[in-house]
C-alpha cells in the first residue's frame, strides 16, 4: 500500500509539472491576465482533488482527461458564483470592471481544453512572464513558477537561494504582471515583435539555469533544462515565433543537452570536457541539434545564438584538426556581439587550444577578472603545464571565490595532482 | 571610462599581394586581435574597414577627385571604438594592432566629449 501511494505520488507530481502551468494558461486566457490567481488556484484545487480521490479510487484509465474534466466543472462553477452576485448588482450598478466580467462569462460557451487552445495560451502566456519591465532574475522565477510548475522551494534549490527571497521577488514580479494589461486572449504580431528578444533570452538563461546551475540536485537541474526546451518548441510551433534565431537556441539547447549525462558524475561532479566519455553524448539529441540549426540558418542572419550553437556543435564533432581554430573564430564574434566574463573565459580557453598555454595566459591576465572563481580556475589550467607553484595559488583563489562544492572539490583533486607531480620530480 | 578611436593607415603598396594563406593569417590575427579587445570589455564600436577603390574626396568649386591616393601616400584603411580609463591603455591595445606588421601605423585619438573642453 505504502508503495503504491508513493507511486501515486510520483505520477501525480510528473503530472502537475506538465498539466499544471498548461491549465493555468489555458484559464487565463479566458480570466485575464490580473485574475491570474483565480486561474492558479482552480488548477490548484484540481489537483488537490487529483490527490484525494486517487488515494482512495486508484489512478484513472486517462488521468489527464480527468484532471481537465474537473478543471472544467470547478471553472463553471466559479463563473456561476460570480454571474449570480454580478446580475445582483446589474441593476444598480454599470461599471467597467462589470463589462469585463460579461466578456468572460459569454466566453464560457468556446471554454475549452483542446489542444490548439493549450498551445496558443501557453505561447501566450510565455510572452506575458517575458515581460521587459520585469527584471530578467524575476522573470526566470516567473516562469519557472507560471509556465513550468516549480514549487517555491524547488525555485530556491535552484538558485541557492532563500525561500523567503524567491517568495519576495515572485511576489513583486506577479504585482506587475497583474497591472501590465497584456492582452492574453490575443497575441498581437507587434506584441510578439516586441518581446521575442526577451522571450528567447529568459528561455536562453532558464537553459543555463538549468545546465550551469549550483544546485547539487541532479534532477531539478534536468527539468530545467527539459522544460526550457519545452517552452523554445512551443515557440516553433507558431509561425510568428518560429524565428531563426528561436531556432538556433533550440539546437543550442540540443547540443548542449546531449551531454548532460556525460559531463556530471554520479556524486554530482563536473567533468572536464576532454575526460567525458562519448559513448554518453545523446546523439538523438544531437541529430535533433543539427536538425534545428540547418533551419537557423535559412536565412542570412547571425545571432548570438546561432554562433553559440555553432560552438556547441563543434563540440559534438570527433577530433578535427582545424575545430579549435573555427571555435576560437566563433567566439571572437561572439565576443562582438556581446560581452560577458563567460564569453571572455572560454574564448581564452579555445585561444590555448590553438596558441598554447603561455600565450593563453598574456591573453587571460588582460581580462582583469579577480573577483572571479572561473578566471582563477581557468589560469590555474594553464599554469599547471607552465608553472604549477601558480596554478595552485590560482586555484586556491578558485576555491576562495566559490560556494559550489562540487567545484571546490573538482580543485582540491587538481592542486592534490599537481602537489604529487611536483613533489615526485 | 574615456572612448578612443583607433585609426588605421596603411601605405599603397603596389608590391604587396599577399597569397590567400596570407590573407587569411591577415584576417585571424585581426580577429583575434578585436576578440583580445572585446574579452578585455574595451571594445565600444568595432567600427569599419573603409573601401580602397570605392573613394571619393570632395573639394571646394564642386572639384571631385578619385580618391584620396594622389594626394597622400597613406591612407586611411578603417577605425574601431575602445573605451580605456586612460590614452596609455589604450595605445597599449593599440601596439598589439597586425596592421603594425604589415607596414600600417595606428593612430589613437580621444573622442572629445560635450563637457570636456582639453
Amino acid at each position: 500500500m505504502a508503495e503504491k501511494t508513493h507511486s501515486n505520488n510520483e505520477l501525480l507530481s510528473h503530472l502537475f509539472r506538465v498539466e499544471y502551468s498548461k491549465m493555468t494558461a489555458v484559464l487565463c486566457r479566458h480570466f485575464g491576465l490580473n485574475q491570474i490567481e483565480i486561474a492558479e488556484d482552480i488548477a490548484s484545487e484540481t489537483f488537490l482533488k487529483a490527490s484525494e480521490v486517487w488515494v482512495i479510487n486508484g489512478i484513472p484509465e486517462n488521468p489527464t482527461a480527468w484532471l481537465y474534466t474537473v478543471a472544467k466543472n470547478k471553472t463553471k462553477d466559479y463563473l456561476k458564483r460570480v454571474k449570480i452576485i454580478e446580475t445582483k448588482i446589474k441593476e444598480t450598478i454599470r461599471t467597467n470592471d462589470f463589462l469585463r466580467t460579461e466578456v468572460f462569462i459569454q466566453s464560457e460557451q468556446d471554454f475549452d481544453f483542446r489542444q490548439q487552445t493549450i498551445t496558443d495560451s501557453q505561447l501566450a502566456m510565455i510572452f506575458a512572464v517575458c515581460n521587459p519591465a520585469i527584471s530578467t532574475e524575476s522573470q526566470i522565477c516567473l516562469a519557472l513558477q507560471i509556465l513550468c510548475g516549480f514549487s517555491v522551494e524547488e525555485i530556491a534549490d535552484a538558485f541557492l537561494a532563500k525561500t523567503e527571497t524567491i517568495k519576495k521577488r515572485l511576489l513583486r514580479a506577479r504585482t506587475k504582471l497583474r497591472k501590465d494589461n497584456f492582452q492574453i486572449n490575443v497575441l498581437l504580431e507587434t506584441t510578439i515583435k516586441s518581446r521575442i528578444d526577451t522571450v528567447l533570452r529568459t528561455l536562453y538563461l532558464l537553459f543555463n539555469e538549468g545546465y550551469f546551475s549550483k544546485s547539487n540536485n541532479n534532477l531539478i537541474r534536468k527539468d530545467l533544462c527539459s522544460e526550457a526546451i519545452r517552452l523554445a518548441l512551443v515557440l516553433t510551433e507558431n509561425p510568428l515565433t518560429n524565428t531563426p534565431q528561436t531556432n538556433a537556441l533550440l539546437a543550442l539547447m540540443c547540443f548542449q543537452s546531449s551531454r548532460f549525462d556525460a559531463r556530471i558524475k554520479d556524486t554530482g561532479e563536473t567533468i572536464l570536457f576532454e575526460q567525458q566519455d562519448k559513448n554518453l553524448w545523446d546523439k538523438e539529441l544531437i541529430e535533433k541539434g543539427n536538425y534545428y540549426l540547418v533551419n537557423a540558418c535559412s536565412v542570412n542572419e547571425i545571432s548570438k545564438y546561432h554562433l553559440e550553437a555553432a560552438i556547441a556543435y563543434w563540440h559534438t564533432t570527433p577530433t578535427n584538426k582545424k575545430k579549435w581554430e573555427h571555435i576560437l573564430k566563433l567566439y571572437n564574434d561572439l565576443i562582438l556581439i556581446e560581452y560577458s566574463p563567460m564569453t571572455a573565459l572560454n574564448r581564452t580557453f579555445a585561444f590555448a587550444k590553438v596558441y598554447g598555454n603561455e600565450r593563453a595566459i598574456k591573453e587571460a591576465e588582460k581580462l582583469n577578472l579577480n573577483e572571479n572563481n572561473y578566471y582563477h580556475s581557468l589560469l590555474g589550467y594553464l599554469y599547471s603545464t607552465v608553472d604549477a607553484e601558480k596554478a595552485i595559488a590560482h586555484y586556491n583563489k578558485a576555491i576562495s571565490h566559490t560556494k559550489s562544492k562540487t567545484e571546490k572539490k573538482t580543485l582540491m583533486k587538481e592542486i592534490e595532482r599537481l602537489n604529487k607531480k611536483r613533489n615526485s620530480s | 571610462m574615456k572612448e578612443f578611436v583607433l585609426i588605421f593607415r596603411n601605405s599603397d603598396n603596389p608590391h604587396f599581394k599577399p597569397s590567400p594563406e596570407q590573407m587569411q593569417q591577415v584576417m585571424t590575427n585581426w580577429m583575434n586581435w578585436m576578440g583580445s579587445i572585446a574579452a578585455q570589455g574595451k571594445l565600444a564600436d568595432k567600427g569599419n574597414q573603409l573601401s580602397m577603390t570605392e573613394a571619393k574626396t570632395v573639394k571646394t568649386n564642386n572639384v571631385v577627385t578619385d580618391g584620396p591616393y594622389t594626394e597622400i601616400k597613406e591612407f586611411i584603411n578603417g577605425y574601431t571604438i575602445v573605451k580605456t580609463k586612460t590614452i596609455d591603455e589604450a595605445v597599449e591595445l593599440a601596439k598589439q594592432c597586425p596592421i603594425l606588421k604589415i607596414g600600417g601605423n595606428v593612430e589613437v585619438r580621444a573622442v572629445v566629449a560635450a563637457d570636456d573642453n582639453s
